[in-house]
């Protein structure tokens, strides 16, 4: 009894920490990404007492129908993210290896079927969810993480299932990825009783094409010499896009963003001082070191302009008809960068090489992410065939800062940024 | 008995097998890695489908295309065509599974020159109305695909009668499965092991009647052998290349009488319907058997069907072999566990990497968990 009654009046703190942040917000002229966020996640955990359903989803899921239906979508790996970046990865991995997940296992998974039983971590937990929604476009290990969830919370589970487009993205393909939209509308007016709406879903299409395009502004500003931004701003402001994608609030942001980097721009203003040379980023960040690579890096006079990352929350740009939002996006999903054939993923890292005009490739060879990671070694040959610039692979894990050793890490870079320096002196 | 020795031989060199088959019988051999390839369409279009194993050592020119923690499997398999070995190969398929499977699709693609190259991208969930018809389509379309890469029609009728032949060797083979559990004693684990390799390397007809053969030889035998008194196993995981580990767990004191896994009882599981459309039969078949982890079927399947097979086959615990490096396999041995401890059924866990331990190890460990049930 006392602790439902602990439990309830932290709730209603963070409800009204929530309602207080949004009213200051009002007033101020500038809001940070931490102010969104804010209120982002005190609405989500304050769900229970406002009414509001809570659905977890995967980071490459179709959000724009729980928004339209009013149900607060949580991500699970931006929470991961969040986790890794506060460098508590490995004791909530650990939480869940003594439950017997091996070690091998993505750490966004094991980091937050830990948490979920201790209501551990930098913001004490997520809020419960009322229904998981699950999309298997970025990896199948989502899928064996989210049916853990579902025994665990004991609650319905949605699965859109996005065919493999190794070469090709059939008719019969496009069929079923449309007709599992319908039976996600129809799953979401079960879980939330009520009928869907889909005069809301055009709205909220809208805007999640608005967002999206803004980000790949902000994203392109990055083509400027020297680059108002580095990859690391772009893993920070990120978090908008993943989350809030389909709300007013990206294109608020993400608008501002796109006019400060501008004018960063307009006053010759580059993320390192004095950049020299240009890399390009691939696969996630790890969360528990991009301070401390930002700075590395920077020593050596390199911005990592772009990365292969964050391109992806815009990276399908080009299927969405904004006047067709649910058969367009039905494409869209199904082509984003993770669910394509090595081939392709290389064809676009040539282009953005082209587009940024980087001297070198850094792979993060990332141990929780086997899709991303593996055929790496592929691209990189194609890269280094078709581009002759070099490349450097990273091993490290994007949020289990275990078996991170900065020290060979740090060798390693300062080895290929020698390579890097001896290049363009010739050039 | 000199059908088990002919089966042995087979299974101890397949590539000299395949090779000498295919001078002899001139047909194209096609390869594939998993238990869903529907090999039954490359049967019938007059192909011979031949599963993929893993280099088990020496794994290095794998190496330059796939980091050290991919699995083995996928690591090994990737090593057999770099090295050439798989050069009688026409064709390879590759059904979707899981994400380390999927990246070996395309690295193969784009390093193995020579035999055509197919991705049969199957739905990962095999429970709802739409799934049932994409994978219907998927067949339909790998049925096309195959009609252009092999040059030969495929008609109902032929489907039809590789359909029949796959059912006569997964009944039989289901009939071998329920002798040994009924008197482990009539062949030993390596034996049973081998010839349940054997079904997925061999000639379809050929493998018919050597099985056959077999069985009747082992029902006649059977009456005679007594039943000893041993401990009965299941052997849970992915591939079982390690036919080591049936005789290092008798030695142990334990048999293995069934198994859930992709080179064993999945593969044969479930009969394919002989009066209805083809390839509807081939589909509802995946939608019957039960599942690799690494597709969606209900959320508790994969756990209620061990308890059912511990308590079917009057077995007293499990062993789950699992390759290091499977996701899919390692996400649900926590909650597989947990479903056997509350039936009250034992289970072991064996972490394999490329190798097994040393045989004295293993033996100490096997001993140790048979001693407690």
């Amino acid at each position: 009894m006392k602790k439902t009654i602990s439990e309830f009046l932290k709730t209603v703190l963070i409800f009204l920490a929530g309602r207080f942040k949004r009213l200051t917000m009002y007033f101020k002229k500038t809001k940070t990404m931490k102010d969104y966020m804010m209120v982002y996640y005190s609405q989500a955990k304050s769900a229970k007492l406002t009414g509001r359903k809570v659905a977890w989803i995967t980071s490459g899921g179709p959000v724009e129908p729980l928004i339209a239906m009013d149900v607060i979508p949580v991500y699970p790996e931006n929470h991961g993210a969040m986790i890794g970046a506060s460098k508590m990865g490995g004791s909530l991995c650990e939480v869940a290896e003594a439950m017997g997940y091996s070690a091998d296992l993505c750490s966004y998974a094991r980091s937050d079927i830990g948490c979920a039983t201790v209501n551990g971590g930098p913001i004490g937990g997520l809020p419960k969810p009322d229904m998981l929604v699950c999309c298997n476009n970025i990896c199948g290990t989502v899928l064996k993480w989210y049916e853990i969830q579902a025994r665990y919370f004991n609650v319905p589970l949605f699965i859109l299932d996005t065919p493999f487009c190794h070469t090709e993205y059939t008719e019969e393909m496009a069929r079923y990825v449309r007709a599992q939209f319908d039976e996600y509308f129809i799953f979401l007016e079960k879980a939330c009783g009520k009928k869907f709406d889909f005069e809301k879903l055009n709205h909220v299409g809208h805007l999640s094409h608005q967002g999206q395009l803004l980000w790949q502004a902000v994203l392109d500003t990055a083509m400027h010499k020297p680059s108002p931004m580095s990859a690391f701003d772009a893993f920070y402001h990120l978090a908008l896009i993943v989350t809030l994608r389909g709300t007013k609030e990206v294109i608020d942001y993400y608008t501002w963003l796109l006019a400060y980097m501008k004018d960063r721009i307009a006053r010759g203003i580059g993320a390192v001082p004095n950049e020299k040379y240009r890399l390009l980023w691939d696969n996630i960040p790890i969360w528990h070191r991009t301070r401390w690579l930002s700075e590395k890096f920077a020593a050596h006079n390199a911005c990592l302009v772009a990365d292969t990352y964050t391109t992806a929350w815009c990276g399908a740009l080009r299927y969405i008809d904004e006047n067709n939002f649910i058969d367009s996006a039905a494409e869209a999903y199904a082509h984003i960068y993770l669910n394509i054939g090595v081939d392709q993923m290389a064809k676009m890292i040539i282009e953005m090489i082209d587009k940024y005009d980087v001297d070198g490739f850094v792979l993060h060879s990332n141990r929780s992410c086997k899709p991303y990671s593996f055929g790496q070694l592929d691209i990189q040959k194609i890269v280094e065939r078709e581009r002759g610039i070099p490349c450097l692979m990273l091993e490290a894990d994007m949020t289990d800062e275990r078996t991170f050793s900065e020290s060979q890490i740090s060798t390693r870079i300062d080895a290929y940024m020698e390579i890097i320096k001896e290049r363009k002196s010739k050039k | 008995m000199k059908e088990l020795t002919e089966i042995k031989n087979i299974v101890s060199n397949p590539y000299a097998y395949i090779r000498k088959y295919k001078k002899q019988t001139g047909k194209k051999v096609v390869g594939y890695c998993c238990s869903y390839a529907p090999e039954e369409i490359i049967w019938a279009a007059g192909a011979m489908p031949v599963r993929l194993f893993s280099a088990n050592e020496n794994i290095h020119l794998a190496d330059t295309h796939l980091q050290s923690y991919c699995c083995s499997l996928v690591r090994g398999i990737l090593e057999e065509a770099l090295a050439n070995r798989l050069d009688f190969l026409d064709g390879v398929i590759f059904p979707h599974t899981c994400d380390s499977f999927q990246r070996l699709s395309d690295i193969w693609r784009l390093n193995i020159k020579g035999p055509f190259h197919l991705d049969v991208v199957l739905p990962v969930k095999l429970d709802t109305p739409s799934a049932v018809q994409y994978l219907r389509d998927a067949l339909e379309k790998l049925k096309k695909d195959l009609v252009g890469k092999l040059g030969r029609e495929i008609t109902d009728a032929m489907l039809a009668d590789s359909i029949r032949t796959y059912n006569k060797i997964r009944r039989l083979i289901g009939k071998l499965y329920e002798l040994r559990c009924e008197n482990p004693q009539i062949i030993s684990g390596a034996d049973f092991h081998a010839v349940v390799k054997a079904a997925m390397i061999m000639d379809k007809n050929d493998f018919l009647e050597v099985l056959s053969q077999i069985i009747t030889q082992l029902e006649k035998d059977g009456a005679q052998k007594t039943k000893a008194k041993v401990k009965k196993l299941v052997l849970s995981g992915s591939v079982c290349s390690h036919p080591d580990i049936y005789n290092i767990i008798e030695n142990a004191g334990g048999v293995v009488v069934w198994d859930d896994l992709c080179t064993g009882y999945r593969y044969f599981e479930g009969l394919m319907a002989e009066n209805s459309r083809p390839l509807a039969a081939i589909a509802e078949r995946y939608l019957n058997r039960v599942v690799c982890p690494a597709k969606h079927m209900q959320l508790k399947g994969r756990g209620e069907n061990l308890v059912r097979l511990v308590k079917n086959s009057g077995a007293e615990g499990i062993i789950f072999l699992l390759l290091k490096f499977c996701d899919p396999h390692a996400f649900d041995f926590p909650y597989l566990k947990g479903m056997l401890e509350e039936a009250g059924i034992p289970c072991m866990l064996l972490d394999v990497e490329t190798e097994l331990p040393s045989e004295g190890q293993l033996q100490t460990r096997f001993e140790t968990f048979i001693q407690i049930l």
